[in-house]
């Protein structure tokens, strides 16, 4: 067996599920409060790309460099994606709460392919090349050739933002607000909890998770266009059905499986079938624990 | 004053929202900046006027929904209802409707009755779906998979074993309708969220398994020379073939409708909407779940199939591209705008959606756009659809009176 490959592979699956879990905690979240299944987050996140893209563009042709641009890139993405995330929200779902189930979700659905033609529309139908944010680590000479710098980056940018996100979470204010909303919208209402206001906060999080998501991917992969966002919401939402949705840390071991089982079947099998690997892996997932792997099966109550 | 205010603010919000992506636009190899001033104006101006329909028409929902409950829960038809339920009117329009359609082909070119033959298959797609969604309230988003099954099966069986047209077309139906089954058995104990996730991969992984496997699908590059269909053995020239398939898919719709429509008041049919009213309620009264939801997946799909069939004989020719996931949202969203569950609106949506970017070429680049503006702003304003579906039910109060008269 050849250790260097899989080692490699190993570290392109943790790197490419470290990225669905940074989507896949915006589904979830969303999830857990208002039972709508985000469509359109996947397009939040080619948004963020795209504004990363045209910052750097813009910076550099007015002469900044290094840093400066990454730093200002990925703040303005995430500003923009978070304000989109917070108009879908109020447009798209918000006038839909208390309708039917499947209401929300075609709306969704609406919003998402409205965002893809707009950026399409407004931008261009090309792939347009993603400048390397992300610059070259000296350390990393020495084991470039398995795990590169941009790689190293996502791995502790993505920890980071985690261990952040859990922080928010179990110890600030609104993440109370957000728990108590979870478990039960109108009695959180009755203590006092805005809870037009912790939606609104959730989206902003979902949003900026993806943004980042998108400048990493962006300058990882090198090149973008408005259709990325589709896929990789796809397997982010896989990923959080896999893990159990509206389970936060379920979300997060979804993705690394979702991400470790396509980098295997892309590089053992056929790089072709890895999408039928990640939702032959789902379904077969699904068929054992319906409600995903940390997934608390709910009793229906009449 | 007040709705001023927030109208401008509004206004520069989105002004605000679409700066990076209207206005900007960098050309990395020129090396300049492109600033599209004209833009935001457009949005500024666009986006004050829509805060205020947005306002109204949202306070007029509002409103609809407050007097609808007043008059004693009873519902007053619309004209539209109307329409299609009075048989007085609807056997006139019905009428009208089938003599334009026989005069059709002989008044517009190939050209058109070619693009007609697409709507009519999309008008089949959309019943078919209707089944499963509208219907049965399973919500599928690679139902294409299934056009493609029937599709690609048809090409096999006609390219390697010359199996001709008619022959395979119920086979094609069939083989849509087990695939259908296939995907159903998995998916029987999964919440209504989760369909949506792994019907939306059961059409990603057909769509690959078409592109890759070349051995058998001939991968990307499609399989061709697919014949047309046949009217015992008469030689028909290409024009000839396009009318003949024109009435054939006539047929079919008015097939579709006949056998949908009786679906509709069958047993299954009452079976498939109680599931989508109350799945518990709908399991106590002894409904079989697994059945009557794998028999919404067999149906929808079977339609699916058969429509798959005279698509890949109509073009003679299929590649994987016709089959990805933007198909299956434009079919979901002839549903949508038809208004779900109901059959007339769904094939007067599944036809104003593929012949209006037909005929408005300049409006095709926006038609994705438009779908899904239209499909958000449907679920908000009309969830019901352009027309609504009107459940057949006993009239108590009438019944009452028929009963006191007689005494």
């Amino acid at each position: 067996m050849d250790w260097a490959y899989f080692v490699e592979l190993l570290c392109s699956g943790l790197v490419r599920g470290s990225i669905y879990a940074l989507i896949a905690l915006g589904y979830t979240m969303v999830y857990g409060i208002i039972q709508l299944i985000n469509f359109a987050h996947g397009e939040i996140y080619m948004i963020g790309a795209f504004v990363a893209l045209i910052v750097s563009g813009a910076l550099t042709i007015y002469g900044f460099s290094g840093v400066s641009i990454l730093v200002l890139a990925a703040l303005i993405a995430a500003v923009y994606a978070a304000a989109y995330g917070i108009t879908l929200e109020r447009i798209a779902y918000r006038p839909l709460r208390g309708a039917p189930r499947l209401s929300p979700l075609i709306s969704a659905i609406g919003a998402s392919l409205f965002l893809q033609n707009y950026v399409l529309l407004a931008q261009t139908p090309d792939f347009l090349p993603f400048p390397a944010l992300i610059p070259d680590f000296e350390f990393m000479e020495p084991i470039a050739h398995i795990v590169g710098s941009p790689e190293l980056v996502i791995l502790v940018v993505t920890t980071l933002t985690m261990i952040g996100l859990t922080v928010l979470i179990k110890h600030t204010k609104i993440g109370k607000a957000m728990r108590a909303t979870q478990q039960d919208m109108i009695m959180a209402r009755l203590t006092g909890v805005n809870v037009d206001r912790v939606i609104s906060v959730t989206f902003v999080i979902g949003s900026v998770l993806a943004a980042i998501g998108g400048v990493l991917v962006g300058s990882y992969i090198g090149q973008i266009n408005f259709y990325i966002g589709f896929m990789v919401g796809v397997k982010a939402f896989t990923a959080a059905v896999l893990g159990g949705i509206g389970n936060i840390p379920g979300a997060v071991i979804g993705a690394l499986v979702l991400g470790l089982t396509e980098a295997f079947a892309a590089g053992y099998v056929s790089s072709a079938y890895e999408d039928v690997f990640a939702f032959g892996l789902l379904v077969l997932i699904l068929i054992v624990r319906p409600a995903g792997i940390l997934g608390k099966a709910v009793k229906q109550k009449v | 004053m007040q709705s001023f205010k927030k109208s401008v603010f509004v206004a520069l919000w989105f002004m605000f929202l679409t700066f990076p992506l209207l206005v900007v636009r960098v050309n990395t190899l020129k090396g300049e900046v492109e600033w599209r001033w004209m833009n935001m104006l457009w949005v500024g101006i666009v986006f004050f006027i829509l805060s205020y329909v947005w306002r109204a028409a949202l306070e007029r929902k509002g409103q609809k929904k407050a007097n609808n409950l007043d008059e004693d829960g009873e519902e007053i038809l619309g004209f539209r209802q109307r329409l299609f339920q009075d048989p007085v009117i609807y056997r006139k329009v019905i009428a009208a409707v089938l003599i334009a359609a026989v005069i059709f082909p002989f008044v517009f070119s190939s050209y058109q009755i070619n693009i007609m033959v697409l709507a009519l298959i999309f008008v089949v797609l959309g019943l078919g779906l209707n089944i499963t969604v509208g219907l049965a309230g399973l919500l599928d988003l690679g139902y294409v998979a299934f056009f493609g099954i029937g599709a690609y099966s048809y090409a096999l069986l006609n390219t390697l074993y010359g199996w001709n047209f008619w022959f395979c077309l119920p086979i094609g139906g069939l083989v849509g309708a087990l695939f259908g089954v296939l995907l159903g058995f998995p998916i029987l104990r999964l919440r209504g969220d989760y369909l949506a996730i792994v019907t939306l991969g059961f059409g990603s992984i057909a769509k690959i398994v078409f592109e890759n496997w070349d051995g058998l699908f001939k991968g990307a590059s499609g399989i061709a020379n697919i014949e047309r269909p046949g009217f015992f053995g008469l030689e028909m020239s290409l024009e000839q073939s396009t009318i003949y398939t024109y009435f054939l898919m006539v047929l079919m719709v008015i097939f579709t409708v006949f056998v949908v429509n009786r679906l509709k008041d069958s047993r299954i049919g009452r079976a498939w909407m109680a599931l989508r009213e109350d799945e518990i309620a709908c399991v106590a009264m002894g409904i079989d779940m697994a059945r009557t939801k794998l028999s919404a997946y067999a149906f929808g799909a079977f339609w699916a199939g058969l429509a798959g069939v005279i698509f890949s004989a109509r073009n003679t020719y299929i590649n994987p591209n016709s089959f990805t996931f933007m198909e299956s949202a434009i079919v979901l969203s002839i549903v949508v705008l038809g208004g779900m569950g109901s059959i007339i609106g769904v094939i007067i949506a599944a036809l104003a959606l593929i012949l209006m970017p037909e005929y408005l070429r300049a409006f095709a680049d926006y038609r994705m756009l438009a779908f899904g503006g239209i499909m958000v702003l449907m679920m908000i304003f009309r969830p019901q659809g352009l027309i609504s579906d009107v459940r057949r039910k006993y009239d108590l109060s009438a019944l009452q009176k028929k009963k006191e008269a007689k005494t």
